[in-house]
């Protein structure tokens, strides 16, 4: 196990008391508490972590935070295992695994780095320009493509953790747990609203963490006990707001367990929490990134951001290297640079301006070189940096004659970029601000405020002062008041100099094709001048064509340098080439934390009957219908679906069969006006249907089509029950709805589902009569209680509406009882039904004894394009009333006579079941295209008639009675030819169901 | 400058000083024969067609903002030509061939990679509608089967057919011809290549308003001053009621936000395009490595860009289910665009009652895979003023005669 040899003696934050050992790359190493994976690698003298997307150049940890782009590794292995997770994020654990991505064979000799070699040929774009000959080899070069691009790998098992959601409101949302936010957070919280403070990290306090000691520190602490104190405030640490939506809706993730590893996990509790986050006002206090500059080479590990090095020392006591040069265009990058001197490394600063100002005095004190009008024209190093070469610069951009610079270790900062990316999310716009070269917020869009450096405010002071009011502010427009006075934090940094805006060292052509803006995606100064000279000017192109910015880390580093690189280059300003769309997530978001628990059995509710469990008892095997589960058949032992189904349909036109139709859509219509309702939904006249009547009902869309139908029956005055069907169900009162709420608020209508209250059980067949009548009180004469009316009664003691209905053209009861006797009465009707032969039955024989009647089902002999007069069903139609769809039926196409009609086919071998789905051709050809002219849309074998029947919809149909029409299998099977017939098979006078 | 790999070589030997622009940017001239409104991937296509097809060189291509970036921009770019009617079939099939040989006949690789795409039945009813929709696609000589799940596996092996799934695979429909390609690359493809016959590409010029003069076009007023025409093109997908409101008339579309989502790059782990109606979601992984999510509209209109979390919530949660290791990688990047959905789900090429005014719209969630076969007629139905028997059928006055072409099955997932 290797020492840290790069660890400070003293300080930081982590707890030097709690070794922690790590595997990286095969390799044991040892860190601590507090650390994160890219803190204790550095301790450890690691700088080489990965490789980058196209060219596999080495990179090392380039930041200390979520704006990480080369720092990504593959974390733990197996079904736990994740890709692409960024060092700089992962708090160290014990035992923790982790290696590099996209290289083979591995980190430091990687194979596909030729690509490097190779880069000449490679700009951005290259691929639009190549790869097109001969044009079948596309395929094959993708598949090389494919493999070389991609990062980290999926897991190979199902994921074995657990994810949750949860809704929370709040009146004040902030965003972002340093100064800025705790001091917004105090305003906001000691006015007594209710208050969410969401911050990423495991402590409170932000930049306040780099400060291990002092007033910074003293005051921090005592801000986060008066927060823990507050009733009414919820503090979320190890959460990122990742999407900010319309009315104030913001998602978060917070890790539960995630940071404690596989084993160090709590079974009980979720890895990841989804939070949903209803706020009535929002601040955001999410700070600021700090920006590269392009010179050669400027990827090469042991480069860093000035800030990171900052960070690293001072919250990690790590420092990354031991002579450093920083390189700079503002005043931040000298903290770090004097605490590293502070440290006995040897720095050396090169300041971009010429009189860098009061910062450099400073730092010259303490024993800085400093090199004002300098640049870093190039880094050199295999793998590490080694060294520098640093260049004077002219007025006009000239570059002097270099000198080298031994180093091992380049801080740059390029200035700073404040984190607007939930601001914009949001809709908010964004300004330009010329003096610090950066985009600030401006107008929002909802009830946003933002405070601190993601508003450009510069310096402790002014940013405690700006966010206690806007917290005071944002309290106040909820309803609450008493914010109290702000808190004064004096910083200990000197007003700061301007910052002179300077994205790359001008340099050659060839120089510029590594100078690097977007790490991840390796796009340079030279791709985006590649771009702006090839016409991809807009910033949205710039970013499509050269990829910058599409990268994991979206372009958090890369993107404000690259439009003003592409400004530098037209010309223009940095507003007006603008900015690409800020996108959510701000940080990459867990699938599984994002479905939550709606995975498994949860991803879409099961719903059963009350008898399904005696369904289950019987054998059924079940079909999804919606989101039901309904019988398919009941097979029998040594029986497969075709003898089960021929049995049961013998049965209910010999004997008496049982059917669970629960699930039919119940929809229950009160009010003075339902009958004016049914008149304009149903295409019939509903007006005359008496107490204690039925009739059923065709419903069209506004285009005349057959959208569904079903019984509805008078149950009182004012009352009705309507049925519709299984998977119609919620969408016909949704459709009821919308036209009684919209187009006819003036009908008093009152629609409930009941579908759920009422349990059905079915009974059809000749015997059906005998069956019921010893179960119920009621008279089931054929003159007191004759086919198409309903009864109240009991039915084995429960009290029951019974409905003489039929969709299987038997004789045939539909018996309604509260859902919770629907077992009870399954129960009771098997048992006195056995000496009448009872057969429960599924939904495929109920499909064929409709069928064996002609009865249509909407979805199966309709698919949105078959009107009631296409069906041969023009008796239902109206021709004295309006109704819905009824102008559309007398339009020009609608009101051809050669329309597409349903019609039966009965094959030429009687044995033969067409294809349900099976295409209908007038004249075969030897080989497709052939001419269609309808398809089948129904089709089964029939046990009552021996033979098979179908239905289906024919051009012209009717006037093809007898005609042989033939229907090819192109998926396999023979050409079977068919006649055309009526759609009735059986009993066409009814005088079963009248019985 | 022809690309090649050789002009590729020869250029990085001057380190890709000396590429030139792939399209100008002219100023707009006062007038042209032809105006198209909308530089996206159907504008620029009717533009490219109009110029090699028909001989129509004067023609402009005006954009409101940057090429492509519309709904061209934003589609999850899979194509495919296996819909059930015989006029839908007609059309996205044309479509399909020409994008077949679009690289080269663009010299612009567009990277069209025909993986297949397979369609996943879950329930009896979705089996059954695979079937008359397969054996149709068939009977009209386009390439589909259907597979077993345990065929589906064995494409697809990361897929979950076990049948206590919550809505259990099975069976599907696959199309080996259909496949993805490089959106942005279609449009930048046609761009050049338009340009390249003179075609004047115009971005960032906003069409206020048409001339109209005795119920005949006369050009259009923009930002930039009026432009004359004797023609002009209207394909400004999620704003063509908005458009045909200005020329007096009224759309029968609806504008509705639709969504999608990438996840990181990862390794290849998905090789096919697999789309589900039942659960509401399809996915690819291109060739960066993302995979590539969608799903149904957004219910509610809309002219944002930008839709709900809770539609996108649903989708993963279903797409964990299909694909259990999904389930710890991450998403990196949601977007929304607006589509024009007609009441019958098929699209209108069409004449309008302004006299050499024409319209293109309505594609819904389906345009891209449409791009090359909807320009290619528009273009037909410009330069003759009369509509291509393949795009006659989908003419504006269906709405009215009642001649509906119905896909609301065909699409993806249900509109």
């Amino acid at each position: 196990m290797s020492r840290q040899s790069f660890r400070l003696e003293g300080g930081g934050r982590i707890d030097r008391a709690r070794a922690l050992g790590f595997t990286f790359n095969g390799k044991r190493y040892q860190g601590y508490a507090g650390d994160t994976l890219a803190s204790a690698l550095l301790a450890n003298g690691v700088h080489l972590v990965g490789r980058s997307f196209k060219y596999h150049r080495p990179r090392g940890i380039l930041t200390a935070g979520v704006e990480e782009p080369n720092a990504l590794v593959q974390l733990e292995t197996g079904a736990h295992s994740q890709p692409n997770i960024r060092a700089t994020q992962i708090e160290l654990y014990d035992g923790l695994t982790a290696t590099s991505i996209n290289a083979w064979p591995n980190v430091k000799w990687d194979l596909m780095a030729v690509n490097n070699r190779l880069g000449r040929l490679l700009p951005a774009g290259f691929y639009y320009k190549t790869f097109m000959w001969p044009r079948s080899w596309w395929m094959t070069y993708e598949k090389a493509i494919r493999r070389a691009a991609g990062l980290g790998r999926a897991p190979e098992a199902a994921d074995p953790d657990r994810y949750e959601r949860q809704n929370i409101h709040c009146d004040v949302l902030v965003v972002g747990g340093g100064p800025a936010g705790l001091a917004t957070a105090l305003a906001a919280g000691r006015t007594g609203a209710r208050v969410v403070l969401v911050d990423q990290l495991p402590e409170l306090g932000g930049s306040l963490l780099d400060e291990s000691a002092g007033t910074g520190e003293a005051w921090r602490q005592s801000a986060v006990a008066e927060l823990a104190a507050m009733d009414e405030v919820t503090c979320l640490t190890r959460t990122v707001v990742t999407g900010y939506f319309d009315h104030n809706f913001l998602i978060a993730c917070e890790s539960v367990t995630d940071h404690l590893g596989h084993t160090g996990a709590q079974p009980h509790l979720p890895r990841l929490k989804l939070w949903r986050i209803r706020a009535g006002q929002v601040v955001l206090a999410t700070g600021a990134f700090e920006r590269a500059i392009g010179f050669k080479g400027n990827d090469l590990p042991g480069v860093m951001l000035a800030g990171a090095i900052g960070t690293y020392h001072a919250r990690y006591a790590v420092t990354p290297g031991r002579e450093a040069v920083f390189f700079t265009n503002n005043d931040t990058a000298y903290a770090p640079a004097m605490a590293m001197a502070a440290g006995g490394a040897r720095v050396k600063v090169a300041d971009v301006r010429t009189e860098p100002g009061a910062v450099a005095d400073r730092a010259r004190a303490v024993g800085i070189e400093v090199l004002p009008g300098h640049a870093v024209v190039s880094a050199a190093g295999h793998r590490k940096v080694r060294g520098v070469m640093v260049a004077s610069l002219g007025a006009e951009g000239q570059v002097g004659d270099p000198r080298y610079l031994r180093c091992d270790l380049v801080g740059m900062s390029g200035g700073w970029s404040p984190a607007v990316h939930l601001f914009s999310q949001s809709g908010g716009k964004l300004a330009w601000r010329a003096a610090d070269a950066c985009f600030i917020p401006g107008v929002p869009a909802q009830t946003t405020r933002v405070v601190g450096r993601a508003n450009g405010t510069i310096g402790l002071s002014a940013l405690m002062a700006e966010a206690h009011a806007a917290g005071a502010d944002a309290a106040k427009d909820a309803g609450f008041s008493g914010s109290g006075d702000a808190p004064t934090l004096e910083s200990d940094q000197p007003e700061q100099a301007p910052l002179q805006p300077f994205w790359s060292v001008p340099a050659k052509p060839k120089s510029e094709r590594k100078h690097f803006v977007d790490f991840q995606n390796d796009v340079t100064v030279g791709d985006v001048r590649l771009a702006n000279r090839e016409g991809y000017r807009s910033v949205e192109h710039l970013k499509r064509y050269t990829t910058l910015g599409m990268g994991t880390d979206q372009g958090k580093l890369g993107n404000v340098p690259g439009l003003a690189l592409l400004a530098e280059m037209q010309g223009v300003t940095v507003p007006e080439v603008g900015t690409t769309t800020f996108r959510a997530p701000f940080t990459p978001l867990n699938f599984g934390a994002m479905a939550g628990r709606d995975v498994g059995e949860f991803m879409d509710p099961a719903r059963r009957t009350p008898m399904h469990d005696l369904h289950d008892e019987a054998g059924a095997v079940f079909e999804d219908v919606g989101q039901w589960k309904r019988p398919f058949y009941y097979p029998q032992p040594g029986e497969g679906k075709d003898e089960a189904v021929n049995r049961e349909c013998r049965a209910v036109r010999n004997a008496v069969g049982m059917l669970d139709a629960t699930t039919l859509g119940k929809i229950d219509l009160q009010g003075p006006d339902v009958p004016a309702l049914l008149n304009r939904i149903y295409t019939n006249a509903w007006s005359k249907l008496e107490v204690g009547r039925s009739r059923y009902g065709l419903m069209l869309g506004e285009d005349g089509m057959v959208i569904d139908d079903g019984v509805t029956s008078r149950l009182g005055e004012n009352h009705f029950l309507m049925t519709t069907t299984t998977g119609n169900a919620a969408r016909i009162l949704g459709w009821l709805e919308e036209w009684l709420q919209t187009e006819w608020p003036e009908l008093k209508v009152y629609a409930n589902s009941v579908t759920e209250q009422y349990a059905v059980a079915v009974i059809a067949g000749p015997k059906a009569r005998d069956l019921l009548g010893e179960v119920t009180d009621l008279d089931l004469s054929a003159d007191e209680f004759p086919f198409m009316s309903w009864r109240e009664g009991t039915v084995a003691g429960i009290p029951a509406r019974v409905f003489r209905i039929s969709f299987s053209g038997e004789l045939s009861y539909e018996i309604n009882v509260p859902a919770n006797h629907g077992a009870a009465l399954w129960g009771a009707l098997m048992e006195t039904g056995e000496k009448h032969g009872i057969t429960p039955y599924g939904t495929e024989a109920m499909h064929v004894l409709r069928a064996e009647k002609g009865y249509i089902i909407v979805g199966q002999d309709t698919d949105g394009t078959v009107t009631p007069l296409d069906l041969g069903m023009d008796w239902i139609v109206s021709k004295n009333k309006d109704f819905l769809g009824k102008r559309s039926l007398t339009r020009e196409d609608t009101a051809r006579t050669d329309r597409k009609q349903l019609v039966g086919l009965l094959t030429d071998d009687p044995q033969a079941v067409l294809p349900e789905g099976g295409q209908v051709v007038e004249e075969l050809q030897d080989r497709p295209p052939m001419t269609m002219i309808g398809h089948v849309t129904s089709s089964y074998y029939s046990a009552n008639l021996g033979r098979s029947i179908a239905l289906a919809l024919i051009k012209d149909g009717r006037q093809r009675m007898g005609d042989t029409l033939h229907i090819p299998q192109p998926l396999g099977g023979p050409t079977l030819s068919a006649t055309v017939t009526e759609t009735v098979f059986i009993d066409p006078d009814g005088s079963r169901l009248n019985g | 400058m022809r690309y090649s790999i050789f002009s590729l070589a020869r250029n990085a030997l001057s380190y890709h000083e000396k590429w030139p622009e792939a399209w100008r940017s002219p100023a707009p001239k006062p007038a042209y024969d032809v105006v198209i409104v909308g530089g996206g991937g159907h504008g620029l296509a009717t533009a490219y067609y109009l110029a090699k097809e028909h001989g129509i060189t004067n023609v402009a291509v005006i954009e409101k903002g940057w090429l492509g970036g519309g709904n061209t921009g934003r589609n999850t770019t899979i194509i495919r030509s296996n819909y059930l009617w015989d006029e839908s079939a007609a059309i996205y099939e044309k479509s399909l061939k020409l994008y077949e040989g679009l690289s080269q006949d663009l010299n612009y690789n567009i990277m069209l990679s025909q993986r297949g795409v397979l369609n996943l039945a879950h329930n009896e009813h979705d089996l059954k509608e695979l079937s008359r929709r397969v054996n149709a696609i068939r009977l009209n000589g386009i390439d589909s089967e259907i597979l077993t799940p345990t065929e589906i596996k064995k494409l697809v092996p990361i897929i979950n057919v076990s049948p206590d799934l919550r809505y259990p695979i099975l069976g599907a429909s696959l199309q080996r011809r259909g496949g993805v390609a490089r959106h942005d690359a279609v449009a930048w493809g046609y761009a050049r290549a338009a340009d390249a016959h003179g075609v004047d590409i115009i971005q960032n010029c906003e069409v206020t308003d048409f001339l109209v003069e005795d119920g005949q076009v006369q050009g259009v007023e923009t930002t930039q001053g009026a432009i004359r025409a004797g023609k002009v093109g209207v394909v400004v997908a999620g704003h063509a009621s908005v458009m045909a409101a200005k020329a007096g008339f009224r759309m029968p579309v609806e504008s509705h936000p639709l969504q999608a989502l990438v996840s990181e790059p990862i390794k290849p782990v998905l090789d096919c395009v697999v789309m589900s109606n039942a659960v509401h979601v399809y996915v690819s992984q291109s060739d960066k490595g993302e995979l590539v999510i969608g799903a149904g509209i957004d219910a509610y209109t809309s002219y944002g860009q930008r839709g709900s979390f809770h539609t996108i919530e649903g989708q993963i949660g279903a797409i964990t289910e299909l694909f259990p290791i999904f389930s710890r990688l991450r998403q990196l990047r949601q977007w929304g665009g607006i589509v024009d959905t007609c009441p019958d789900a098929s699209p209108i090429i069409s004449k309008t009652p302004v006299d050499h005014l024409y319209f293109n719209c309505g594609w819904g969630t389906g345009g891209f895979k449409a791009t090359p076969g909807s320009g290619w007629a528009f273009a037909h139905t410009i330069a003759r003023d009369e509509p291509h028997p393949i795009n006659a059928p989908f003419s504006l006055d269906r709405f009215s005669t009642g001649v509906l072409i119905d896909e609301h099955g065909a699409a993806a997932v249900a509109h």
